[in-house]
């Protein structure tokens, strides 16, 4: 275990940012964010939830796939550099290390998606435990110790230190790389910031939300149930839910013609959207209320059955916070589960 | 899903395009050409199996799935049946021999022609621009004539000049034995003395015994009725195959869009047997 004192962060920013870039929590505007850091940066690792997750880092919001040039009719394709450098994401949340892990089951998969690879193979995970995690947190209903986060390093938060512990072979050489400003560090007060995150946890009002009615078996089972004309109701199709998402992984491809050539470049999407699924020849979800029963089936029920088990949620709880009909996943779950089995 | 690089011209990432140059253009119908492409050094971009897809792409306009119309055993092109009806088919069509476009895939799984049809009798059903999907496997089963029982083709459209390889049926599939094709025309047409009435219908007056396979492609329409014929012919789920179509941009059950309930139409598909078909929420 190591520490360093909460007013050295600045300079322990600046170390790392002189060999690589750094993603951190940085406010703006108002709200906070990942971004790379600079000297005029304003980091703020107190904010519990960025307005987005950090999966920008590896999974950028958009992002160029190739640039296509016809010269003498001949087309000529330039295919973008992938990350070759490394980089660290600093102050990302248990929740937001867990999400990789579900986007590392589609992008990771045959065939891999390289752009995506080439991030995670080159990014260093600094999580930083919740010190108080919020009523709209949920993550222990996915099996996530918010108090015990993973990633490449774990830190905590306790009084006015920041406490660090390497958890993999790129922790530790990070951790070397700035032993001249980690000093080392008694465990005991980490032990006991972790029992009172967990004490915290113990009270959160969605501690109990029940997946019983979810996973691989929910497949068949919720897809006709009457409960989801209810539950869409007022859904205004805005997509935000989508795009503070640390797991929603739908892109578009689209094309962007710059005068000097075709770029071609993928963008987050939302199945919200009613163009989604949109052909030429009709389009098979019709009704925002089949679009709200896909993400959610998709989620909780088509993932889980493809992954092992695994659901297609952290429980970070961003949109609940941020739907403006208050519609979002715990209520889905809540409402299938009070049916009687 | 197949492994992707079995394709030759895969460099780093799927979603990285060939270039592919058109070596002839065929106009099928008022609405349909097919596409012939070849490498620019000449040759096939890559192998396939029948009734795989793969994406097509003019930089600046779009990019498309579309089911690959030549069979795996011509060894020398790949060909695309395309009709036109948005934004890029609409592009496609005004290309001319010599264009250069890009070409990505092969994608998605193929009907079973090595296992499940082998030995088998076939039955095609397709119904206008759908031939597309079914023509690979046709002349797959033709050039491996030996290892399958009789076949039918029964296709049917709109009116006689939407027959898709009209010369192809006439001239080369009518005159292979044990093939019976059965063409049909939605509507009374001049110089049309074949069937008139639409496929469904035609479908029940042939009433084929329930020993073969069905291959059943066409509007989702027609594939709704002639599903219903084959059952009350006492086909089982088990003995028909159909393809799905799904609006893509990946092709490799990432980007989303195909997905439904389980499965990714663009990976898992496009040849699902019905009674997989029967599995999947009813959102296609």
């Amino acid at each position: 275990m190591h520490r360093i004192k909460k007013s050295e962060l600045p300079r322990l920013y600046e170390a790392i940012a002189k060999t690589q870039t750094l993603y951190l929590p940085v406010k703006s505007a108002g709200k906070t964010n990942f971004a790379v850091w600079t000297e005029t940066a304003q980091p703020d690792i107190d904010t519990l939830k960025t307005v987005k997750s950090p999966k920008d880092a590896f999974f950028p919001q958009c992002e160029n796939l190739y640039t296509v040039k016809r010269e003498e009719g001949k087309l000529k394709l330039t295919a973008e550099e992938l990350e070759s450098e490394s980089f660290v994401v600093f102050g990302i949340r248990a929740c937001d290390v867990r999400a990789l892990s579900v986007l590392d089951k589609v992008f990771l998969s045959n065939p891999v998606d390289t752009y995506y690879a080439a991030r995670r193979e080159h990014g260093i995970l600094v999580s930083l435990a919740c010190s108080r995690p919020e009523t709209s947190c949920f993550c222990g209903t996915f099996g996530i110790d918010c108090a015990q986060p993973e990633g490449d390093v774990a830190t905590w938060l306790c009084g006015e230190y920041l406490y660090w512990q390497p958890q993999t072979e790129k922790g530790e050489s990070l951790t070397n790389a700035l032993s001249d400003l980690l000093e080392e560090a008694e465990e005991a007060p980490v032990e006991k910031a972790k029992e009172e995150i967990r004490a915290i946890c113990e009270r959160l009002p969605l501690k109990d939300l029940s997946l019983e009615k979810w996973g691989a078996h929910a497949a068949h089972d919720n897809f006709d149930s009457p409960l989801w004309e209810e539950l869409y109701k007022g859904c205004l199709a805005c997509g935000t839910c989508t795009f503070v998402c640390p797991t929603c992984q739908c892109y578009d491809i689209k094309d962007y013609d710059t005068g000097n050539g075709i770029q071609r470049y993928r963008c987050w999407d939302s199945c919200m959207y009613s163009d989604f699924t949109m052909m030429a020849h009709g389009n098979n979800r019709t009704s925002q209320m089949q679009r709200f029963r896909q993400r959610f089936m998709h989620k909780l029920a088509y993932f889980p059955a493809n992954n092992d088990g695994m659901f297609s949620c952290v429980g970070c709880g961003r949109c609940v916070d941020k739907c403006p009909s208050h519609l979002n996943i715990v209520k889905v779950i809540k409402t299938f589960g009070k049916e009687e089995a | 899903m197949h492994e992707c690089t079995c394709n030759p011209g895969f460099m780093r990432d799927t979603l990285i395009p060939m270039v592919g140059i058109i070596t002839d253009i065929r106009t099928e119908t008022p609405d349909v050409k097919t596409f012939r492409v070849n490498a620019p050094g000449g040759g096939k971009l890559f192998e396939h199996l029948p009734g795989q897809c793969a994406m097509v792409c003019v930089p600046g306009v779009g990019e498309a799935m579309f089911s690959i119309t030549s069979s795996p055993t011509n060894k020398e092109y790949q060909e695309f049946s395309i009709k036109r009806c948005g934004v890029l088919t609409e592009h496609l069509h005004s290309l001319q021999v010599g264009d250069e476009i890009m070409v990505r895939g092969p994608y998605g799984n193929n009907f079973p022609v090595e296992t499940e049809l082998k030995g088998k009798n076939l039955l095609f059903i397709a119904g206008g621009i759908a031939l597309a999907p079914l023509r690979s496997v046709i002349n797959y089963v033709l050039d491996n004539r030996e290892n399958y029982g009789d076949i039918d083709i029964l296709y049917g459209s709109r009116s006689m000049d939407d027959l898709v390889q009209r010369r192809e049926i006439e001239e080369v599939w009518s005159k292979v034995p044990g093939v019976n094709v059965h063409l049909t025309i939605d509507r009374e047409q001049e110089d049309w003395d074949g069937h008139v009435g639409f496929v469904p219908s035609y479908l029940k007056e042939l009433a084929f015994d329930t020993n073969r396979t069905a291959l059943l492609c066409g509007p989702p329409i027609m594939i709704k009725f002639c599903l219903q014929g084959l059952k009350e012919m006492g086909f089982r789920s088990e003995q028909v195959y159909t393809t799905l179509e799904l609006r893509m941009k990946c092709g490799v059950g990432k980007c989303g869009r195909c997905n439904i309930g389980t499965k990714y139409v663009c990976k898992d598909g496009p040849v699902f047997r019905f009674d997989e078909i029967d599995e999947l929420p009813n959102e296609y």
